[in-house]
């Protein structure tokens, strides 16, 4: 009786945590073929730097990335000199000078994405009083992070960039529909990988795909190491399970 | 291990202090019933997830910050500058999920198969007093990280006390260390969230020590006749205990690897903004049924008194129940209210995870006054009323006598 119960308890369970992040009033996200999806996955690096040239291209006017370094985009392919000559184009604060005043520097490898702006009340008095977030975790932070992200970008109508009275604009995958951000993404602004211009979905593509990376950079040493660990996990269940007949065979 | 005894300097040592003969006692010769099955291995990998937790506890103790501006900061360096620090954190915050999966399904076994029944009340108290515990440790470990569930979590739970009458402001009050929920509340919270873990291990042992007292209950409910009826724990319960944490550790390694944020909020990863609510304050999942209680009542103290409730009759269980028959397998009512309680169980928890409007409210008052039916009002009739099946002989020897054996039947039932 008790083991005939028992899957339906474990389903029961783990049925609740993805039902409780069921939102309400916005659009589930269109679910995209991303190269990192399954056991096997991987990030494209050759996508992550197109999401890369999109990101410093366009949303890092608005957007802080704080919890990525400069050096942290070797992992995506770019050498060394590539990251510092990027680094290189952010002024970040200094050491105080011979008179204690501020000072500013160039970016170096060790150093973090700068926030564009230098306070909260900055960002909200530009931004039509909304404060963009920072981006670096926003695929983890939303319920189907890189879906919602790609769908929240390459949403027809929010392309056709109709303002509301308010400043606001009409989004299905927005909570409420109506986001504050003017829609960020532009023909001209990136290339596909064969260097021709790419489409509005597809460069939503590539930098939800650089986002997702953002937020877990890891993705790729933890699916590596899964396949292994649950390799030898069954292997070891398996002798343990025939250890445990033999043991009671005579039971 | 007996060999071990041999050499005079372990003799020695033992003499002065029995370690191995101990070890060799509760671990190795512990006679266990020969008929468990395998809802007797959750007990065992409740014990492995709490050693989980606290070795990653630690490790994560030695990178985290407990300070409002530092701490969610310090989570992100540890998830990607820290070696290994993604699996290190991945494997707690989801071992809290797994250690509540396994104790929850232990707590099952014992409703099912009657463990809570004499003689071992203290036994089954001592297990709610743990329960109690790991609650108390998950709930303020989850504030740690200080993302938004961190810090509204922590707020509408620490509120509640302020449902007591009087005192409850200058309650809530001493709790924060403040006026709201603030660093001075995530540093104690740190604190007791180490502190906790280790207090579970104390109340394991007590919890162990009552257990190899009266010795374990089985399938069959029945006690147990003589030595025919036991074999050492050791080779046949470790062995079997192995082959469990092999299947656990499985089962665990794939959400671990591969959907390690699936019992998570995506909220979390949110900062922590005392000016900003999220939508829906949702605890994690393990929290759920109760915090429906809590919502199904409209009064705030009643609420906070029945998600007390729920538990606090959980102590009284041995005596709610009045059937003398242990074991389900011989109690045919029983075991069908004993499937609509999971249900209502799983009912709680569905609406614990949904906004209180709409339908949601009425489900989760009928569900929450199902609940306490079940105990306070069915448990005892049943027992009463209900005809259990002729109980086996003995464990050893599991045929069915002709009819009820005397003296073991419900105690109404003089047939
Ligand atoms: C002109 C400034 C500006 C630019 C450029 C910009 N954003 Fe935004 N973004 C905003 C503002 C403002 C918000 C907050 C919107 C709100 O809360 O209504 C926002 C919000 C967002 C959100 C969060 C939506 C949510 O669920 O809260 C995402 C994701 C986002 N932006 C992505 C991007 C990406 C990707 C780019 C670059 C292609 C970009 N943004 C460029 C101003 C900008
Ligand atoms: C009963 C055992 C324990 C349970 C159920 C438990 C549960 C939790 C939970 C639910 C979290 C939040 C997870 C997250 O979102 O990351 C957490 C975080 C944390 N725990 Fe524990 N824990 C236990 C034991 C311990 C022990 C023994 C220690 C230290 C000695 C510890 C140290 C920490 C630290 C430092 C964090 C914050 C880091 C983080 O959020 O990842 N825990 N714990």
């Amino acid at each position: 009786m008790m083991k005939r119960f028992m899957p339906a308890i474990l389903a029961l369970s783990f049925a609740l945590p993805a039902s409780a992040l069921a939102a309400g009033d916005q659009a589930h996200p269109e679910s995209r073929n991303w190269s990192w999806n399954g056991i096997f996955g991987t990030y494209d690096r050759a996508q992550l730097q197109r999401g890369l040239e999109i990101f410093t291209g366009q949303c890092i006017n608005c957007h802080g990335l704080k919890f990525i370094h400069f050096r942290d985009l070797i992992q995506i392919g770019l050498s060394e000199d590539q990251a510092e000559a990027l680094a290189e184009q952010f002024e970040v604060a200094g050491d105080p000078d011979e008179w204690g005043d501020p000072t500013t520097r160039p970016a170096k490898l060790f150093d973090r994405f700068p926030d564009p702006y230098r306070n909260e009340e900055e960002a909200r008095a530009l931004n039509n009083g909304a404060v963009p977030p920072d981006l670096s975790l926003m695929a983890k932070a939303r319920p189907d992070g890189s879906n919602y992200i790609a769908s929240l970008l390459s949403d027809a109508e929010y392309n056709e960039g109709n303002p509301t009275d308010d400043g606001l604009y009409h989004n299905a995958y927005f909570p409420g529909g109506l986001i504050a951000m003017a829609p960020p993404l532009y023909e001209g602004l990136g290339v596909n990988a064969d260097g021709s211009d790419a489409s509005i979905d597809e460069m939503s593509d590539d930098i939800a795909a650089f986002l997702t990376w953002t937020a877990e950079p890891r993705l790729e040493d933890r699916k590596g190491m899964g396949l292994k660990v649950i390799l030898f996990l069954l292997v070891l269940t398996g002798l343990l399970y025939v250890s445990k007949r033999k043991i009671w065979a005579n039971v | 291990m007996e060999s071990l005894l041999n050499i005079g300097i372990v003799r020695w040592f033992d003499n002065r202090l029995p370690l191995l003969s101990y070890t060799q006692h509760h671990m190795m010769d512990y006679p266990a019933p020969r008929n468990l099955n395998y809802a007797w291995n959750f007990g065992s990998l409740a014990g492995l997830a709490l050693v989980i937790q606290i070795v990653t506890g630690i490790v994560l103790a030695m990178h985290y910050t407990p300070h409002t501006e530092m701490a969610f900061d310090s989570v992100e360096r540890i998830m990607r500058d820290v070696n290994y620090g993604w699996l290190i954190r991945y494997i707690h915050s989801n071992g809290a999920s797994f250690f509540f999966i396994v104790v929850y399904l232990h707590v099952f076994r014992g409703l099912y198969y009657g463990s809570y029944k004499a003689p071992r009340e203290v036994l089954w108290w001592i297990g709610l007093v743990i329960l109690l515990c790991m609650m108390g440790t998950a709930f303020m470990g989850y504030v740690l990280p200080w993302g938004q569930m961190s810090f509204w979590g922590a707020t509408v739970i620490t509120n509640l006390f302020s449902a007591i009458p009087l005192i409850g402001t200058p309650i809530v009050e001493w709790l924060w260390g403040g006026f709201s929920v603030d660093n001075p509340t995530l540093n104690r919270f740190y604190a007791l969230h180490y502190l906790l873990p280790f207090v579970i291990v104390g109340l394991v042992v007590l919890h162990l020590w009552a257990l190899h007292h009266k010795k374990s209950n089985n399938p069959l409910g029945i006690d147990y006749k003589g030595p025919q009826d036991f074999i050492p724990f050791h080779p046949y319960y470790t062995i079997k205990d192995a082959f469990g944490v092999g299947v656990f550790l499985i089962v665990f390694a794939a959400f671990l690897f591969y959907a390690p944020n699936y019992m998570g909020h995506p909220d979390n990863y949110i900062p922590a903004d005392p000016l900003k609510t999220p939508a829906h304050i949702v605890p994690e999942w393990y929290f759920l049924p109760f915090y429906a209680i809590l919502r199904a009542i409209p009064d705030k103290l009643g609420g906070v008194i029945a998600m007390g409730l729920s538990i606090g009759i959980l102590f009284l269980l041995p005596w709610l129940d009045t059937s003398r028959v242990r074991s389900a397998t011989f109690r045919p009512v029983f075991k069908w209210f004993y499937l609509l309680m999971l249900i209502d169980m799983g009912i709680l928890g569905y609406v614990g995870s949904q906004p209180a409007e709409g339908d949601w409210i009425w489900i989760g008052q009928l569900a929450t006054a199902y609940y306490f039916i079940h105990f306070l009002v069915l448990l005892p009739l049943i027992g009463w009323f209900e005809r259990p099946r002729p109980l086996p002989d003995s464990i050893a020897k599991p045929v069915l006598a002709a009819g009820p054996v005397p003296g073991v039947g419900a105690a109404h039932d003089k047939a």
